[in-house]
């Protein structure tokens, strides 16, 4: 997804490096909340092992494979404005010293892949955390579903800047619908293997996880005869859980605007596509020409159903992947209860 | 994987384009990029003449043109797309060979390939004559915020160590005749990529104490102060001005 040069006209290329740049000077001050002075190597190793997690492929089919892009899963482990930053150094790496994506678009890329993906895939991990049970498992669904979400939304605000500034007359319906419907099928391969990472992760250092800090139960400590009682709780746990609350309401907010404006995007559609078809003269020759069979000319055809069935394919998969997600889930969080029993 | 103080992409010499300072290397490549891509696109003489500068760069640089086509790969997904675009394009079409293709679609797609091909060559000249440090050194002198610029020599500097701890961890599963085939093995590789993380975070902390005990006080120091002088502007500005007089010449004609 790293956009070359030349991709996006000059005007829109500086407009999102300046919006890159405002991102960017915003995460380094939150950033210090997160990590403190140790920052710079912390988000420096958390930025290699992106950079390197990006290079592992997981087959998706038939001989094809495909890689993490590692929004949402950096956003999970180190929280968002850290995921900025290791996500926009990996990728003005990648662009100075690979010559993987161009330097013009240096500032769509870092908006798109390094601010958008970290903050749909944060937003909508931290909604779905405010549902499910506190304790750190429940950050495995969330993570999984915050990075579903995070690659078709990222592939929306592409279209959009496309729509803008792209320098090619395809309809922006078809395009939205083909970009929606490739990129759903990616961000369940995304969303697969975010989930797998952070609950290994939460396995082994939960305290490592930050969308878990906050969850974990309080400390308790097991009587001769059997009873539990609460051991001093450490005070910082107790005030960050209290602090995390209009975190989550904000999350919430954002997210019902985010899908308010995704909403907007798709009931739009059709009319724009219809514009752009009568105006191209498109729907007169679709059936002459000798791509007609072809499948993106097909999603031009039929108008914005594609769009709409591209939502509830995307809702229905979320909601399946969830269901999954948490089957595995409970079968894993009862085994250490059911040895706990057989140790009493 | 190069180990040491280099990137692989690096390739040592002593030539002009090497002793040029980086900064002055990284504006120079920006501004020619940006004129490129300002380029109107059915100049098409125009963007011959920046593939002939960027060739008497490459050959300043005594870059050999089969590295720089070996590392023109990392385009390649996007030339697909280039290719498919007068395809599914709409407009008015035009039969070549044969096919019905899109007039407006083979003016975009033939726009995407020259100038993203001309900004990845020019990328790849910047990181063939520019050693890491000096780019960094470069970055900060543009006033690129410290931590940034901090934060990408840690992700450079060990980057070579963490795909190092990943490429054993594959090795080893693959020793005990483990290999991913579906999704289903994604679990697996999963694993290994949390059991990364916890690594590099952990080594991320070790670095942190090993910093502070050297005295780190939250701001690495300034290694290079050299000044740059006016004869290196003036060589820097070179290409980006070349490139600028093609494109004036474009716009107007």
């Amino acid at each position: 997804m790293h956009v070359p040069d030349g991709f996006l006209n000059a005007p829109t290329s500086v407009a999102t490096g300046a919006v890159a740049a405002a991102g960017v000077a915003v995460a380094l001050r939150k950033a210090q909340n997160e990590l403190d002075e140790r920052t710079a190597p912390l988000a420096g190793l958390t930025a290699a092992f992106v950079f390197a997690v990006q290079m592992l492929n997981f087959p998706v089919g038939i001989g094809t494979s495909g890689h993490l892009m590692g929004g949402a899963l950096a956003a999970v482990l180190v929280g968002p404005w850290t995921a900025v930053l290791c996500l926009s150094v990996v990728l003005l790496v990648q662009g100075l010293l690979f010559a993987d994506g161009g330097l013009t678009a240096l500032g769509t890329n870092i908006s798109l892949i390094g601010i958008t993906t970290v903050v749909a895939g944060w937003v909508v991990t931290r909604t779905v955390l405010a549902v499910l049970p506190k304790r750190p498992a429940s950050v495995v669904p969330a993570s999984a579903i915050g990075a579903l979400v995070s690659v078709p939304v990222a592939a929306l605000v592409f279209v959009l800047l496309f729509s803008v500034g792209g320098e090619a007359s395809l309809s922006i319906g078809a395009l939205t619908a083909s970009m929606l419907g490739w990129h759903t099928l990616i961000g369940i391969g995304e969303a697969v293997i975010t989930g797998l990472t952070v609950s290994a992760v939460v396995a082994v250092r939960p305290d490592l996880v930050y969308a878990a800090r906050g969850l974990r139960a309080p400390l308790q400590l097991r009587r001769p005869d059997g009873t539990l009682v609460p051991a001093d709780a450490p005070a910082p746990a107790l005030a960050a859980r209290g602090s995390a609350k209009p975190l989550l309401i904000g999350g919430g907010l954002v997210a019902l605007a985010l899908a308010g404006i995704v909403s907007f995007f798709a009931s739009s559609d059709p009319d724009g596509l219809e514009y752009v078809a009568e105006g191209e003269g498109f729907l007169a020759t679709a059936r002459d020409h000798a791509f007609g069979g072809f499948a993106l000319a097909d999603y031009g055809e039929v108008g914005g159903i594609p769009v709409g069935v591209a939502g509830v394919l995307g809702v229905a998969v979320v909601v399946a992947v969830g269901v999954v997600l948490f089957r595995v889930l409970g079968g894993r969080s009862a085994a250490p209860a059911r040895q706990e029993e057989a140790v009493r | 994987m190069s180990g040491g103080h280099g990137h692989s992409l690096y390739r040592p010499g002593d030539s002009p384009a090497h002793r040029l300072p980086a900064h002055v290397k990284l504006l120079a490549l920006l501004t020619f990029v940006l004129v490129v891509v300002a380029t109107p696109r059915e100049q098409y003489w125009a963007f011959g003449a920046y593939a002939v500068l960027l060739g008497v760069v490459a050959a300043v640089a005594r870059v050999p043109a089969g590295v720089i086509v070996r590392r023109m790969v990392v385009e390649l997904p996007f030339v697909v797309f280039a290719l498919l675009l007068p395809i599914v394009s709409q407009g008015p079409r035009v039969d070549v060979l044969g096919l019905s293709l899109s007039e407006h679609g083979l003016l975009t797609g033939w726009n995407i390939l020259a100038k993203g091909s001309l900004g990845v060559v020019a990328s790849i000249l910047l990181a063939a004559t520019t050693d890491v440090r000096a780019l960094l050194a470069g970055l900060q002198r543009l006033r690129v915020p410290d931590r940034l610029v901090e934060i990408a020599s840690f992700m450079i500097r060990y980057a070579d160590v963490v795909t190092g701890d990943m490429r054993r961890m594959r090795i080893a599963r693959e020793s005990r005749g483990f290999e991913a085939r579906h999704l289903g093995h994604a679990r697996v590789v999963a694993q290994g990529a949390g059991a990364l993380f916890v690594r590099s975070y952990e080594r991320g902390e070790r670095v942190h104490l090993a910093m502070l005990s050297r005295g780190y006080a939250g701001a690495m120091p300034l290694t290079s102060t050299a000044d740059v002088s006016r004869a290196d502007w003036l060589r820097g500005a070179a290409l980006p001005l070349a490139a600028a007089v093609v494109a004036l010449t474009a716009v107007l004609t």
